[in-house]
């Protein structure tokens, strides 16, 4: 694929526009690419980026990356018309639509926000009621506003209070406030643990997308495995959406 | 065989998983992941950490035993039109005699590879691999029951692989396959803690390649079987360095991370190779070393 444009929402992110002579494969949302890193000697395995958005009427993919080691600054280093071979779609993907107007609460932390975007719009396309709830520890550290709120109302925590309400996202009144038919949650294991309490505590179905250090990304090395109630399960290929009564986790 | 291909248990799966990616049938065999009489969880995450151009694992043989491999799994890839080889392993020879045993009955299996060399787990696997007598007591106890192709995969974390290679061919084994990973550890300073939750993992990809070809070219002069050459092979080039050391075949492993297509590649490439230097086969270069 070709990268046709490179942005920097932020210093520690960088966000690739890809495209390509031929139609983007089916995606769905959740699933995830493994990138080759080039010309970054220490980084021998692919690495697996969540899609962050699938514009068909551009045949362009994004991938919102977060600079954490080698691999990932040396993506930050890429101009637009370089090439990047990626394998995908990879994995299952966040739930499918499952009644009209259904009201599913979206919440992120971190760059974990990365693949809500493009299943926000899936949601809203798709007839239900996306809310977004996105966590960060500062007002510079929320990512895409902008393209959340054409999408959906968004709901902000920030750690220091510079931008929406102080606290963490499970602190935030909305979840008070208004009861949801179900939530999906990609961020921090943390994070996500908390929601999946709150989620327990008041009876809402929940999936949450785990990122367990990977090789193969195709299920084949089962190195990425969670500890299921069906035993080690490879996060690659049964996942990376888990539904949270499916985990061990203790809430 | 249609080509000295094959692919390295536990980095292929069974071969469906990269169904999308390369035509199976291309492949001169898929070696499928590792089977065991029993089924196993395997070890604890995190299993995987990157190295300097390779990485380790400590899987530890998670599969769900062999009955399951053969009702539910067998049936899926038995059509696939080249050399399904399974790899098994275990914790005594009777459980590795009886898995071989069960493997024996499947029509289309010509081959099994026994794994004695497997770093990844308490009892058995490598336990067996490191010293001529335990190697000879499994290879002599699955010959019994298993009497197609036998392949036994040699350790290289062993003072002499050449006298193991040398015990598993008189205890009866057709052909050796090498390496198995290097026992290798990595440390997270911060936490002073090994990254890997049993603290050590097996280590491939290129970074082990020159111990391999000199594993391979030792036990290649001392043996009289043919020997399966495997150990960080990225490409055509490093698979002819394979034939050059002595291997009739060769493994590609944890190459299929990085490209699911790898398999095709080098099994073109090396035919490219063999076109450019005159040669009819891999057979003219097996071995052939200028003194």
């Amino acid at each position: 694929m070709t990268i046709r444009e490179v942005a920097f929402p932020h210093e520690l992110y960088v966000l690739l526009k890809l495209t390509d002579k031929k139609t983007l494969p089916e995606t769905l949302p959740g699933q995830f690419v493994e990138v080759k890193v080039e010309g970054s000697p220490k980084t021998f395995l692919r690495r697996p980026i969540s899609i962050n958005y699938v514009d068909r009427e551009k045949n362009e993919l994004w991938l919102l990356i977060k600079k954490v080691g080698e691999g990932t600054h040396q993506l930050a280093t890429l101009k637009a018309g370089d090439t990047l071979n990626l394998v995908f779609p990879l994995g299952n993907g966040f739930s499918p639509v499952q009644k009209k107007g259904e009201k599913v609460l979206l919440v992120g932390g971190g760059v974990g926000v990365a693949p809500l975007l493009d299943y926000g719009k899936y949601l809203k396309e798709s007839g239900a009621d996306p809310v977004f709830l996105l966590g960060a520890r500062s007002k510079s550290d929320l990512l895409e506003q902008e393209l959340f709120k054409a999408i959906a109302p968004v709901y902000v925590t920030t750690e220091d209070g510079s931008e929406g309400e102080k606290g963490f996202v499970t602190q935030h009144s909305i979840l008070t406030k208004e009861k949801f038919d179900r939530i999906s949650v990609c961020g921090p294991k943390p994070m996500m643990v908390s929601v999946a309490r709150y989620a327990k505590a008041t009876n809402t179905p929940c999936e949450v997308s785990l990122e367990n250090m990977m090789a193969c990304g195709l299920g084949a090395c089962l190195c990425c495995v969670e500890k299921t109630v069906k035993g080690n399960v490879c996060v690659c290929k049964e996942g990376p959406v888990f539904d949270i009564n499916d985990l061990t986790w203790e809430v | 065989m249609k080509n000295p291909v094959m692919t390295a248990s536990g980095t292929f799966g069974y071969g469906v998983e990269f169904a999308d990616f390369v035509n199976l049938e291309d492949i001169g065999g898929i070696i499928v992941k590792g089977t065991t009489l029993n089924s196993r969880e395997g070890n604890d995450y995190p299993r995987m950490v990157e190295t300097a151009s390779g990485m380790l694992n400590c899987v530890g043989l998670q599969n769900k035993g062999v009955d399951y491999f053969c009702r539910h799994i067998y049936p899926e890839i038995k059509d696939i039109r080249t050399n399904m080889i399974v790899n098994v392993s275990g914790s005594s020879p009777e459980d590795y005699a009886e898995c071989a045993a069960r493997v024996n009955e499947l029509e289309n299996v010509p081959a099994i590879e026994l794994n004695i060399s497997c770093p990844n787990v308490k009892q058995g696997g490598m336990a067996f691999g490191v010293t001529p007598e335990g190697a000879s007591s499994v290879v002599k106890a699955v010959r019994k029951a298993y009497d197609k192709t036998l392949i036994v995969k040699l350790s290289p974390n062993v003072t002499s692989i050449t006298d193991i290679a040398l015990a598993v061919q008189d205890a009866g084994a057709d052909a050796v396959s090498l390496i198995n990973t290097l026992m290798g550890m990595v440390i997270d300073i911060e936490k002073r803690k090994p990254v890997l939750s049993i603290a050590t993992g097996g280590m491939s990809g290129p970074a082990v390649k020159p111990v391999a070809v000199r594993c391979v070219w030792q036990v290649a002069k001392a043996v009289t079987i043919p020997v399966i050459g495997l150990g960080g092979i990225m490409d055509a080039h490093d698979a002819i360095e394979f034939f050059l050391a002595g291997a009739s075949a060769i493994e590609i492993g944890t190459a299929n991370f990085i490209d699911p297509a790898v398999t095709v590649k080098v099994a073109n490439g090396i035919n490219e190779w063999l076109d450019q230097h005159g040669c009819n086969s891999v057979a003219d270069i097996i071995g052939q070393l200028n003194a």
